[in-house]
């Protein structure tokens, strides 16, 4: 056993917690509040450029040629840089590397970048970038998935082997076929999700220095710091000990600044070869561009269950539209089949995901990775099967959930469970019971369910050391340091951080520093991805204070001569469990420590033990624990205009155990806010040249404090065999059943069944027609009869 | 370029910078007052709002030159101000929004927080949806608005206006 194995949900003094579950602030909270917090675009280096992307016009066309002669030129400008200067290859996926920070001979979306300018301002390097003449041969452009799928010419990438197609993958478990021809009931359907954007409200920025002695820093609003740094190396040929990463302050990600992106490249070359600090911060617009949002997916599914609801056998064919590039496109396209074996039990299960590439915005993770779209239309589908079966909607879930300890049809293994809970929590705040199908015409309520991973087994590029490390150091004042390279992106993760270290060392919370995303300092961390950080990090910090604190309880014992199962430590203070007279601060057990055993300090990590199926893939969708979600939307639509009005949105949570509930509700409040948003206002879309439909907060109509329904937050605590504290995740999974739940809402309110997002008014509309006209139809023919 | 003369958190302060930077810019990269945001840089996410003569404008919007002789408040100023009015610590709006867990990135909350503080100080006991609309100028991605909401309640509530509606988690956490 490794000491990394070093968790459970419970510390060896029980679940007396002095801080874990305790609504506490948060570390960084008052320099936010207060404008002292510094993010990437507070950064102002003495003698610092500004650099701008020149970005194409186009969304298919060759590169002939860059001239940046008359751009150079310019007074105030010092360096242009092009593909040339960079033509080593990227990408996330190191299977799948085929992005370059500028153009090399190649644009593939509107808004590619082309190259970049270093000028002593905005305005100078905005007026090069006029000046920079490109020679594009247009090409033609792939705006259709369904085009991508039969029309492999022209490449839109030239390397692959399999045209526009991005990533297929087809695995089947189980009689699909011969279960659904011995079901009782059959539904088939057809489901299509838009595209949807991140749009954190801090742009992208990055600054970079180029020392004299050749260290390059730098500085970026990233999630994923160590993936940069060695991206960094790769694509400018330097050794990664000659570069630091520092995360900022970060000003909201979800998933959109997971992959290195263009800028961080440009800063950094720019710096090489002026010697200057450099800096480049994207547009609103540029940030719309940049996007690798929500993927749009056209899905067909086909689920056969028996009479008393039980479901045997599930179908289901996606096409995914990937846009231009990767990205984390191979993951998405095993994560649009492989999240979908939770909560609910089936035999047999068959997926076949094609992801293709479009001229388009490359699309990559968003906030429920992969996985938000399957599980609405599966939602969807379960509603429809209710239906059928004339069973209640919860009653259909609770017939099928899939148990605890047990193992998905897919060989995922799956420990703590608490979707009963969640359900019954639901069910039991929303009053469904007595307002199910029960409400006047016009206003309806609907229920859908969901998992997700806390953390992934699979690290992008295969390796065996930990996937999250930790490290302490203890002063004798009483203060503790955390190292993490773990990235906090809003999450509160190194606030985490700190109440595990108070909890486990008997400091107060605000004795805690956090060293955090720094790659000169801090230990390797994965990043703030796939709903890692709590279960990985907080392992990780548990398995470093454990090592310490035995030094500590040890000293004290010994100064007390007791046994050290005595000592207890406590916030700010040491005490004898049998003699609580005696006691010491914190300050002097570390002291006593630092004495009996040297300088106070110790690593931690965490690795995740073997998971997955025994199949090709078996290991993506493969998580040390899931989380399970339940949501009832309450909505009303008016039939005059078609609008849609959510009121109410419940959603019980299973993320294991709350280290701080207040941060828990937070996330889930934030999940349904975006869920909500995309299902009913937001998409991300381009016209018929490839020009993105409103490339603007405004325009993309991100929702406001009036137009979000009213949130109810609600936790259900399973206590997961492996999390730490039995901790997992609370940021993504409760996403996923909200848009499924308003559908089953609508359904509820006015009988028609909303397949495909967004959920605009002029859909409502000629759904409302149809059912107009079929119901006119029937009681036509019923009349008819009748008069014979 | 044009010399600026104006009055920021109380200072009066003169700078210099090309006619057509806003109030925004001239803050951020002239006085060093990074506290506000830049989201958007065309008025559509409130995270540049500043207080102008006490009352939420769009400092990416306004030219600096138009503030001259006006008193602008950022967010950097707000705790400053609070301790100069006989106060500790920083202002109860700040103080709330921290212990609310309504700052996740932070990022918007400086606008956001500045147009709190407007509502109260012209209104002090405002119903939920006075403070939703004094609030619509100002897009958070992260909190869904709700921890928002309470955090404006308890800074009303504690001034001795109000009771604090308990949340749905807290009152699941107390059963």
């Amino acid at each position: 056993m490794a000491a990394r194995d070093n968790h459970g949900n419970t510390p060896p003094w029980g679940a007396n917690f002095g801080v874990i579950g305790k609504p506490l602030r948060k570390v960084d909270g008052i320099a936010k509040a207060t404008g002292a917090a510094i993010y990437t675009d507070d950064i102002q280096l003495p003698g610092m450029l500004h650099a701008k992307t020149l970005r194409s016009p186009h969304a298919h066309a060759r590169v002939r040629s860059v001239d940046a002669s008359a751009a150079l030129a310019l007074e105030g400008v010092h360096a242009v840089i092009t593909g040339a200067d960079m033509p080593i290859k990227y990408g996330v996926i190191p299977w799948t590397q085929d992005e370059n920070a500028l153009a090399v001979d190649r644009v593939r979306f509107i808004g590619d970048p082309v190259a970049a300018v270093a000028a002593v301002d905005e305005d100078t390097a905005n007026a090069a970038l006029k000046l920079i003449a490109v020679d594009y041969e247009v090409l033609h452009a792939f705006l259709d998935p369904f085009e991508s799928l039969v029309r492999h010419e022209p490449a839109i990438h030239a390397d692959r082997k399999e045209g526009n197609i991005s990533k297929h993958v087809r695995l089947e478990f189980g009689e699909v076929d011969a279960l659904a021809k011995s079901a009782d009931v059959v539904l088939e359907d057809e489901y299509s999700f838009h595209g949807s954007t991140h749009a954190p409200i801090e742009p992208h920025c990055a600054v970079a220095t180029f020392s004299a002695d050749g260290l390059l820093t730098l500085w970026s609003a990233t999630q994923i710091t160590h993936y940069v740094h060695r991206a960094l190396a790769q694509v400018l040929e330097l050794p990664a000990q000659k570069i630091r990463v520092i995360q900022p302050c970060l000003g909201g990600a979800f998933g959109g600044k997971s992959d290195p992106f263009s800028l961080e490249f440009c800063v950094s070359k720019l710096a090489m070869v002026t010697g200057r600090p450099v800096k480049m911060l994207y547009t609103r617009e540029e940030v719309f561009y940049a996007h690798r949002g929500r993927h749009p997916m056209f899905m067909k599914y086909r689920t056969a269950a028996q009479a008393n609801g039980r479901i045997t056998s599930v179908d289901a064919k996606i096409l995914i539209d990937g846009g231009s590039y990767s990205s984390f496109g191979l993951v998405t396209t095993y994560y649009a089949g492989q999240l979908l074996t939770g909560p609910y039990d089936f035999p047999s299960y068959r997926f076949d995901s094609t992801r293709v590439f479009t001229n388009k915005p490359p699309c990559g993770p968003k906030r429920g990775h992969g996985s938000v779209q399957p599980r609405f239309a599966f939602e969807v589908q379960l509603d429809q099967l209710a239906e059928r079966l004339k069973l209640d909607p919860i009653e259909l879930r609770r017939v099928n959930f899939q148990g605890s300890q047990t193992r998905t049809v897919n060989g995922q293994r799956v420990t703590s469970n608490g979707f009963l809970e969640c359900l019954d929590s639901v069910e039991r705040a929303s009053g469904w019971k007595k307002k199910r199908a029960k409400l006047p015409f016009g206003r309806g309520l609907g229920v859908a369910g969901s998992m997700y991973i806390s953390g992934t087994n699979y690290p992008v590029y295969p390796n065996k050391m930990p996937q999250a490390g930790v490290q302490l150091k203890l002063d004798r004042s009483g203060v503790v340091t955390v190292f993490t390279g773990g990235n906090d992106i809003g999450q509160g993760s190194n606030s985490m951080c700190a109440y595990i270290v108070a909890e486990e060392l008997g400091v107060p919370v605000e004795h805690v520093r956090v060293v955090a995303a720094d790659t000169d300092l801090c230990p390797v961390d994965l990043g703030a991805y796939s709903s890692r950080v709590t279960f990985m990090v907080g392992n990780a910090t548990i398995d470093a204070c454990r090592k310490v604190r035995r030094q500590i309880v040890a000293a004290v014992a010994k100064k007390w001569a007791v046994d050290p199962g005595r000592v207890r430590l406590m916030p700010g203070v040491a005490i004898d469990l049998e003699d609580p007279a005696k006691a010491l601060s914190t300050a002097e057990a570390f002291q006593l420590a630092e004495e009996e055993f040297d300088t106070l300090g110790a690593t931690g990590s965490y690795n995740t033990p073997t998971l997955g199926g025994d199949y090709r893939g078996g290991s993506i969708g493969a998580s040390p624990a899931y989380s399970f979600t339940a949501h009832v939307v309450e909505a009303s639509v008016d039939t005059e205009t078609g609008r849609i009005q959510v009121h109410d949105v419940w959603c019980a949570h299973d993320c294991g155990r709350a280290l701080n509930p207040m941060l828990v509700a937070g996330q889930i409040e934030g999940s349904v806010y975006m869920g909500i948003a995309e299902a009913l206002l937001e998409e991300h879309k381009v016209n018929r040249f490839g020009l993105h439909q409103g490339p603007s907060l405004l325009d993309y109509r991100l929702p406001t404090s009036v137009d979000t329904p009213e949130l109810h937050a609600l936790i259900v605590e399973s206590l997961d065999p492996e999390g730490p504290y039995g901790a997992k995740e609370a940021g993504e999974g409760p996403l996923h059943s909200s848009i499924p739940a308003l559908s089953n809402a609508i359904f509820d309110a006015v009988g028609i069944r909303m397949k495909h997002l967004p959920f605009t008014p002029g859909r409502v509309l000629e759904l409302l027609r149809e059912k107009d006209a079929l119901e006119e139809s029937k009681s036509a023919g019923a009349a008819a009869r009748g008069q014979a | 370029m044009r010399l600026l003369n104006l009055r920021v958190n109380g200072d009066a302060l003169s700078t210099a910078a090309p006619a057509h930077w806003t109030l925004l810019e001239v803050l951020r990269y002239r006085l060093g007052l990074t506290g506000s945001k830049q989201g958007c840089d065309k008025g559509d996410c409130g995270a540049c709002t500043v207080l102008v003569d006490g009352k939420p404008v769009l400092s990416c919007l306004t030219l600096a030159a138009l503030v001259e002789g006006r008193e602008v408040t950022t967010i950097d100023g707000l705790m400053p101000a609070h301790i100069r009015a006989g106060g500790t610590g920083a202002d109860p709006v700040q103080e709330a929004f921290d212990r609310c867990g309504a700052l996740q990135c932070g990022f918007c909350q400086p606008g956001m927080m500045l147009s709190a503080r407007a509502l109260l100080n012209r209104t002090p006991h405002p119903t939920r949806a006075e403070i939703k609309d004094a609030l619509a100028g100002n897009l958070c991605r992260c909190t869904g608005y709700t921890q928002i909401l309470q955090a404006v309640e308890l800074v009303i509530a504690e001034a001795g206006g109000a009771a604090v509606v308990p949340t749905d988690w807290r009152a699941e956490l107390e059963q």
